[in-house]
């Protein structure tokens, strides 16, 4: 017994120390008044839920939650559409094909920052190599101002967002493909499907699994996407790209009101988790499917 | 069996042991910090990251240390990560002994009580600047000096305007013709910094308060003025729109590149540009109407002492009473184009260099971004970056925006 326990101990003082810790303390630092004079003081009034009420009632509450959605929903979306169906094409045989396919990783490798400033460079409004590039196909008459005006600052940061995206989701999903046996497919030939049935009927719903696990993983990498708005826009402009992660931050460091700051943390670990309790649901209702098959 | 026993016994005790090391780490940091012994050393603290100022700064603080006798162990950090920093310090009582702040920062420092009054510490404020005085003062104690301040004003491409047969404006009717006549093929007539944060909203600061507006009232009609002109010259083109995106730097790196023929821009960009071979010149910040005065916000870090106990405090005041002797304010001020904190030393300065001559000029006048505001400033220089950028890059008006800015303004 007493091994038991010490067997158990690391782990469980890790998970104390490192996720149960911080999580109490950025749950009661939202109930508090905590601004730059508590750090030294160490006191910091009790105002119950009144940071919460302060981040709700505040007008960029709304905007960043919008744009939060639309960044994630977009960003998911064709990140896992576009990686499927690259997925779907390294399958067939051809030359170079695991060449390119290492180099379509590239994305995945570089920092963020990195990638985040060579899309800043990308999208200049006067230099950019979009605008150069429509100008001189003569697409537009103008450098669209990519970054700098509120309605295309969310879609630009989105598709750099997407490009970053794109490898991770192609490579767990090209490794799910590989799963599926080939004698299903040959078997639905025989059966006269198509390309489309085959992909409909064989390998979607046994990718499914897979898919939802990436679904997963990238919802919560997107949700709390930091660097390349940071990069982009830092925000801006005028809150048009603010997200929940960003305008945490901004609370907090920039503002120094960490009450509020982690008020809007906790909203976010509470939109998390909600999506967090769909997928586990998901997977034991499809964890149960399988099984019932077989037999 | 026996054997993955007793490896989870090994484990057990090398973990054990691993604990056992982090704890004496712990308690020996713990011990190292207090003590009446005579002090040694003192920390440091600055985001001087970029040349000239980092040599100075260590240079400085190295030379001030020995003259003390103390060894002082400087970190300098990224300026956005520097109040964080020193947050956290203070939240275990240990701010290091002398910090370097922006002088917008000080209040919030000052009102947790944390540092040193001055005057008390026995520092002589003669022959410093009024204005000098007030950015390093918080609820009537002065708790920073800085060795130099900073401002802006208005840096124009001699050879541009020259061609395009324009003056240096004096005037926003005058700023606003020269901006549209020099915005030609790849260069924008005039740049500046309207970035989302503090780096944005003090650049428009000069606009607003030189209007007649001040920072509670952020909706009256001489604020939505200033907003307006800002936001009219980006619709005549005059301006990037890009600007809601670009720093202070960046501005300056489109002025060198030749994409602009003016900038507003601060002191410390002379010694970069004079590295470059451009030829430029320097004039006060245009002005609503003729003669008013260019009220620029004071600009600029001060040097704030923490309370470390009176032996460290002692040590610290004769490090920092060195720092800002003549000699080193007259050498900082020099080698980082900062006009210098004494009113004698920058008038000095004035007739040697021309060129920091209109930022000299502005000092007496220029204005403590904090005094009326104390550490609600943040708050409302984030409203204010916000209200610029929707002028410049939303669909909003002024107007609107500046409204929706007042809503930040504290009541009182």
């Amino acid at each position: 017994m007493l091994a038991r326990i010490g067997f158990l101990a690391p782990i469980l003082v890790f998970l104390a120390a490192f996720f149960g810790y911080p999580l109490v303390a950025n749950f009661t630092m939202a109930l508090r008044e905590y601004t730059a004079a508590s750090f030294y003081t160490g006191e910091a009034p009790f105002v119950g839920f009144a940071n919460y009420a302060t981040v709700l009632g505040d007008p960029v509450f709304g905007t960043a939650l919008f744009n939060t959605a639309v960044f994630t929903v977009a960003s998911l979306a064709f990140q896992f559409g576009i990686g499927l169906a690259l997925a779907v094409f390294f399958q067939r045989h051809f030359p170079l094909n695991g060449v390119l396919r290492s180099m379509l990783l590239i994305p995945w490798l570089l920092p963020l920052v990195v990638s985040g400033t060579v899309w800043r460079w990308i999208f200049d409004q006067e230099y950019g190599v979009l605008n150069q590039t429509l100008l001189g196909l003569g697409l537009i008459d103008a450098g669209i101002p990519w970054l700098s005006s509120t309605a295309m600052a969310l879609p630009s940061v989105t598709v750099a967002n997407i490009w970053v995206g794109i490898p991770f989701n192609m490579v767990i999903l090209y490794g799910g493909l590989q799963s599926i046996p080939a004698h299903l497919y040959e078997a639905a030939s025989l059966d006269g499907a198509g390309p489309w049935q085959r992909f409909r009927h064989v390998t979607w719903p046994l990718l499914r699994p897979v898919s939802a696990v990436v679904l997963m993983l990238g919802l919560v990498y997107t949700l709390k996407v930091f660097d390349v708005i940071m990069v982009l826009t830092q925000g801006g402009p005028a809150n048009a790209t603010q997200t929940l992660t960003t305008w945490s931050y901004s609370l907090s460091f920039q503002e120094l009101d960490f009450g509020l700051g982690a008020a809007v943390g906790n909203l976010l670990i509470v939109i998390a988790l909600v999506f967090a309790l769909f997928y586990l649901r998901g997977l034991r209702s499809s964890a149960g499917a399988p099984t019932r098959e077989r037999r | 069996m026996t054997s993955p026993t007793t490896r989870r016994a090994y484990i057990l005790r090398g973990s054990s042991a691993l604990v056992a090391a982090g704890l004496l780490t712990l308690t020996s940091a713990c011990a190292g910090g207090g003590g009446s012994e005579e002090v040694t050393s003192l920390t440091a603290m600055d985001y001087n990251l970029a040349e000239p100022q980092n040599g100075t700064t260590k240079k400085m603080l190295q030379q001030c240390g020995e003259q003390a006798g103390v060894e002082i162990n400087r970190n300098a950090l990224p300026r956005d990560q520097l109040m964080p920093r020193l947050l956290q310090g203070a939240s275990q009582q240990e701010l290091p002994d002398l910090m370097l702040l922006d002088n917008p920062n000080l209040p919030q420092i000052a009102a947790t009580g944390a540092l040193l009054p001055l005057e008390e510490a026995g520092f002589d404020t003669e022959g410093y600047y009024d204005s000098v005085l007030k950015v390093g003062t918080h609820e009537d104690t002065l708790y920073g000096l800085a060795a130099g301040v900073n401002g802006l004003a208005l840096f124009t491409d001699t050879a541009k305007l020259e061609e395009a047969g324009v003056e240096p404006p004096q005037t926003w009717d005058e700023l606003r013709d020269a901006a549209k006549k020099l915005t030609q093929g790849d260069t924008n007539g005039f740049a500046f910094s309207a970035i989302g944060h503090e780096e944005g909203t003090w650049t428009f600061e000069p606009f607003l308060w030189s209007n007649g507006a001040t920072l509670t009232e952020l909706d009256s009609p001489e604020a939505v003025e200033a907003l307006q002109l800002w936001s009219d010259m980006v619709e005549e083109g005059s301006v990037s729109q890009s600007v809601v995106n670009w720093s202070q730097a960046d501005v300056n790196d489109q002025f060198l590149g030749g994409r602009a023929a003016m900038m507003i821009n601060g002191s410390w960009q002379i010694p970069v540009l004079d590295e470059q071979d451009v030829d430029y010149e320097v004039v006060p910040l245009p002005v609503p109407e003729a003669g008013a005065d260019p009220a620029t916000p004071m600009g600029g870090e001060v040097w704030a002492i923490a309370r470390n106990g009176e032996e460290r405090e002692q040590k610290a005041v004769e490090v920092l009473q060195c720092l800002l002797n003549e000699p080193n304010m007259r050498e900082w001020a020099e080698l980082n184009a900062y006009v210098p904190a004494k009113e004698g030393l920058a008038q000095q300065v004035a007739e040697e260099n021309p060129q920091m001559a209109p930022f000299v000029e502005s000092v007496p006048t220029a204005r403590s971004r904090t005094a009326k505001l104390g550490e609600q400033y943040p708050d409302v220089s984030s409203a204010i970056a916000d209200a610029i950028q929707q002028a410049l890059a939303g669909s909003g008006s002024a107007e609107e925006a500046l409204s929706q800015a007042q809503q930040a303004v504290p009541e009182s």
